[in-house]
């Protein structure tokens, strides 16, 4: 049975649920329910799973959309549709400004922010006497369709699993587009995609806003089919329920945001039925469950139960590899041309300085070899190259024009490409996306075309180019896998292939053939040359001194920061500072 | 406003800002030596109160139950840990100290309670009982995760926080109460009314301060705890256990969560989830501080509590809101100084 189909089965299944007889009124209101946080979890699942933002917060979102329309309805007689665009419009803003603040927080701090954040809203919600204060506001209007009021829990269930459905596929079109490989690079990968011209910060926001809207929908949503609202529904421990579902059904896959609204959600209702009776007493005692249930979950299946379910489910079939008409390259400058010049750049860390006064420069195809002992500075000048670190002091240029001080993105965009000394693939993506990553900057679909699916034609185009990328670097075969099963030494050429995604003029590899076999160094040898056949300029780092002997035009050598020498490398090979750098001197 | 409001706003946010400064202190101990960000110190305060005012009452506080449940626990993962090499001086020990001892405890309340014992007591009955449930939870819930990293620690913390909440609602019930003052006498400095409680407050939490400040200054364990907050790998080549040392951290911050809970709750009415606030007001000021740095901790701790109280008295439904929104601002500011774009590790 393939996916498609089993995904077809459990959407008639879910239509059909409210419709087979004898099933209780009661149990179609629980499923309304877990419909309702679905959303919500979907929105963490994005942010927090996928993105890495762990939020106590969105509760208040929630309570944005709810109170929206509970005051436009009630207030002003407007109807539930018309307040919806108001409801996610407001949300939009408050998420911008909120999230402006918060995506820039790093580390620990940011689920922090947002439990500051999410206990200051609610807060103000509750002593707001014209959201009703800590009473809330009752008597809002249900949905209604033409004249039909939805105040059925049957008939309000189509309509909200119908907003669900559209809300899981257009969340599954976003995680596979060119804006969603950027996302899913955010939490592993943020310097790579850096590197290749994705705006980290502009990405998180977008990821935090679309969240918010979908925690705003389900509070819109909530208010018509509860018909009140109160504050208590958006607090900090709704915040914290709505990321334990997240937790439990997996927070880094899709179908694990139903999975664990549904599980937590009956659980609660199972345990409220049954744990006064058994303490008894009144009170919210599936905190206690819930909160032992977390403890357990985290030490024991910190990704969630969905992937213990997924593994019951056949495995996808083989993808095909994409075919399409290649992308439009730029054009390169003639050989010998001047690309890029280090102009006794300089990087002082505290007190020491990694890089000192280097100056060199790189043209159109040529090899250039930077070589050094270990922590002479070579990765820190790609780094300043890059845009990476900043520059203590001195210039850089490319074609004439200044980059230091430029963002990564803007470096990249002028055609710079690298590699990393430490592999910066993400580990659960396949190796075809991370590749395809690197064409980024060829692409130009935005996040509605990605929500809507209008981004195909380009999307294969992108993946086409990864998967041509790779069949020149020899990994054809291994474009299917999760970049985390590679080896180093594949590892290294799919960061080359990633790297060639971007169409550079000038290529930085940092130790492309550590942990390669012979063989493969010869092949790298032979793509390099042919490169540097086709005008690209390139500079390398590398400690085995036979490869880069035999393959760059000139040699620049480092220690300690400081130039030592430069020129052809028979002429390096011999002179007596690099000899006493590598071997140090002879007593 | 006058001099003599401002006085004793003056007077009310030193007070509390005493106490965050101790639960501030003890979230910067537990985080650099565990990693683990303590959300749920606040709820030691709470049961330190509640637990205290159980006993005035002449009722055996749930407190006691809570031992009973996590040291079993405790004890069997102890015994499946040491599973290799557990010998009879081994197994006596665990069941010394995680069977015999909180059984004595227990037996100890049970038996004191009814006869509702004398102040000094009480206190002293509701530290043993409560600075245990430290070690305890971090046995349980921290230590099998000690290498996970930080932000699977804070929602774990979470999961201890609310489950902690939620069977305090079960031990004490949803009523407020109020604890004896360490001292009810009162006088005057001109106009302004100073309460024996509140000189007693802010002295004890002096005191307490600098002895930890000694602790860590000059005693060899507080030396070992400082190494394993610097460098938890480097501590264990050099023969500190640094899971001893989680449970040290630990047992002072239930301990000290406590005996705030002991000087708050003669001035505040506390319900089995006021701690969560009182906590989280400790760590506007923890993070103020980097959650490293003590010094910086303790005066924005005082900082903290005369925003709260002038706020209190200028608006007072949106105390909270102000006080939390402090540390926005703060937050920014220790991101922006970090580095620009970080990979989860």
């Amino acid at each position: 049975m393939s996916q498609r189909l089993l995904v077809l089965l459990f959407a008639a299944a879910t239509l059909a649920f409210p419709f087979v007889p004898g099933v209780p009124e009661f149990w179609i209101t629980l499923a309304d329910y877990i419909g309702l946080f679905s959303l919500v979890a979907l929105g963490l699942v994005v942010l927090t799973g996928v993105g890495g933002m762990t939020s106590f917060g969105q509760a208040a979102f929630v309570g944005f959309g709810a109170y929206t329309t509970a005051v436009m309805t009630l207030n002003w007689g407007v109807s539930p549709w018309l307040t919806l665009p108001v409801a996610l419009a407001i949300t939009a803003l408050a998420a911008l400004l909120i999230g402006a603040v918060t995506v820039r927080l790093s580390g620990h701090y940011l689920p922090l922010g947002t439990i500051a954040w999410g206990i200051s809203i609610y807060y103000v919600f509750g002593n707001t006497p014209w959201l009703g204060a800590h009473d809330g506001l009752s008597g809002i209007p249900p949905l209604s369709i033409g004249t039909f009021a939805l105040y059925d829990a049957r008939a309000f269930y189509l309509v909200l699993w119908f907003v669900l459905a559209a809300a899981l596929l257009a969340t599954a079109n976003l995680l596979n587009s060119r804006l969603g490989r950027g996302i899913r690079a955010l939490r592993r990968g943020a310097r790579a995609a850096e590197a290749f011209g994705i705006d980290t910060a502009r990405a998180k926001l977008i990821v935090f806003v679309y969240a918010a809207l979908l925690a705003a929908l389900s509070g819109w949503l909530y208010a018509h089919f509860q018909r009140a609202v109160n504050p208590s529904a958006f607090g900090l421990n709704a915040g914290i329920e709505y990321l334990l579902m997240a937790v439990v059904g997996g927070a880094g896959s899709i179908p694990g945001a139903l999975l664990g609204a549904a599980i937590v959600t009956i659980l609660k209702d199972v345990l409220q039925d049954i744990l006064p009776g058994l303490l008894g007493a009144a009170g919210n005692f599936e905190t206690i469950v819930f909160g032992i249930l977390l403890v357990v979950l985290l030490q024991t299946a910190r990704d969630g139960l969905w992937p213990l379910v997924a593994r019951l489910l056949p495995a996808p079939p083989p993808l095909p590899v994409p075919v399409a008409a290649p992308l439009p390259r730029r054009t390169l400058p003639p050989p010998g041309t001047p690309l890029v010049a280090v102009e006794a750049a300089r990087k002082a860390f505290g007190g020491l300085t990694a890089v000192n006064d280097v100056s060199f420069t790189v043209h159109a195809g040529e090899i250039v070899g930077l070589i050094g002992p270990n922590g002479a500075g070579k990765s820190t000048t790609f780094n300043l190259i890059t845009g990476m670190l900043r520059l203590t002091a001195g210039e850089v240029r490319f074609d004439g024009e200044r980059i230091d001080g430029l963002p990564s993105q803007a470096i990249a965009a002028r055609g710079i490409a690298r590699t990393f000394q430490h592999v910066k693939l993400v580990p659960e993506m396949s190796v075809l996306e991370n590749v395809a990553l690197g064409a980024h900057l060829r692409g130009r679909a935005g996040m509605l075309r990605a929500l809507l699916r209008l981004d195909r034609a380009e999307e294969t185009q992108l993946l086409a180019e990864a998967a041509r990328q790779l069949e020149r670097v020899g990994l054809a075969e291994h474009m299917h896998r999760p970049a985390g099963a590679l080896a180093l030494g594949p590892l290294r050429l799919a960061e080359i292939a990633r790297a060639l995604c971007l169409d550079p003029t000038l290529l930085l590899l940092d130790e492309p053939a550590a942990g390669l076999r012979h063989r493969e160094k010869q092949a790298l040898a032979d793509l390099l040359r042919r490169l540097r056949g086709e005008g690209l300029g390139i500079v390398l780092v590398e400690h085995d001194m036979d490869f880069v002997m035999g393959l760059t035009d000139r040699l620049v050598v480092l220690d300690f920061g400081v130039k030592i020498a430069e020129g052809a490398p028979a002429a390096v090979r011999n002179d007596p500072a690099v000899v006493e750098a590598y071997l140090g001197g002879v007593a | 406003m006058d001099a003599t409001i401002a006085l004793f706003l003056v007077q009310d946010g030193i007070l509390n800002g005493a106490i965050y400064a101790l639960l501030a202190v003890a979230l910067v101990l537990v985080f650099a030596v565990t990693r683990v960000i303590l959300i749920p110190q606040g709820e030691f305060v709470a049961y330190g109160a509640l637990t205290l005012a159980a006993l005035e009452a002449g009722i055996v506080p749930g407190t006691v139950w809570l031992l009973a449940g996590l040291a079993p626990v405790a004890a069997a993962l102890e015994f499946w840990r040491q599973r290799h090499g557990l010998d009879a001086r081994r197994s006596g020990r665990i069941v010394l100290v995680d069977l015999v001892l909180p059984g004595a405890l227990l037996s100890l309340a049970v038996a004191l309670a009814p006869t509702k014992p004398a102040f000094p007591v009480a206190v002293l009955l509701t530290l043993a009982l409560v600075a245990p449930l430290g070690p305890l939870l971090y046995r349980v819930a921290f230590q099998p995760l000690a290498d996970a990293p930080v932000l699977v620690l804070l929602i774990v913390a979470v999961g201890v926080h609310l489950a902690l909440t939620g069977l305090g609602l079960v031990f004490f019930g949803a009523e407020g109460m109020r604890t004896s003052p360490l001292s009810a006498s009162m006088f005057s400095l001109g106009d302004l009314v100073v309460t024996g409680q509140s000189l007693a407050v802010v002295a004890t939490s002096g005191a307490l301060l600098l002895a930890l400040w000694l602790f860590f200054d000059r005693t060899l364990i507080g030396k070992a705890l400082r190494a394993s907050a610097v460098n938890r790998i480097g501590a264990r080549l050099v023969g500190i256990p640094t899971a001893m040392s989680g449970r040290l951290a630990f047992l002072m911050a239930a301990g000290i969560g406590a005996f705030s809970g002991i000087l708050i709750g003669p001035v505040t009415t506390i319900y089995y989830d006021t701690g969560f606030l009182v906590g989280l007001k400790g760590f506007v000021a923890a993070i103020v501080g980097g959650l490293v740095s003590y010094p910086i901790t303790v005066a924005a701790a005082l900082v903290v509590g005369l925003v709260e109280a002038f706020a209190s008295f200028g608006a007072s439904a949106f105390k909270e809101v102000i006080v939390f929104m402090i540390i926005l601002p703060v937050l920014l500011w220790r991101s922006l100084r970090g580095a620009p774009v970080e990979d989860e590790d």
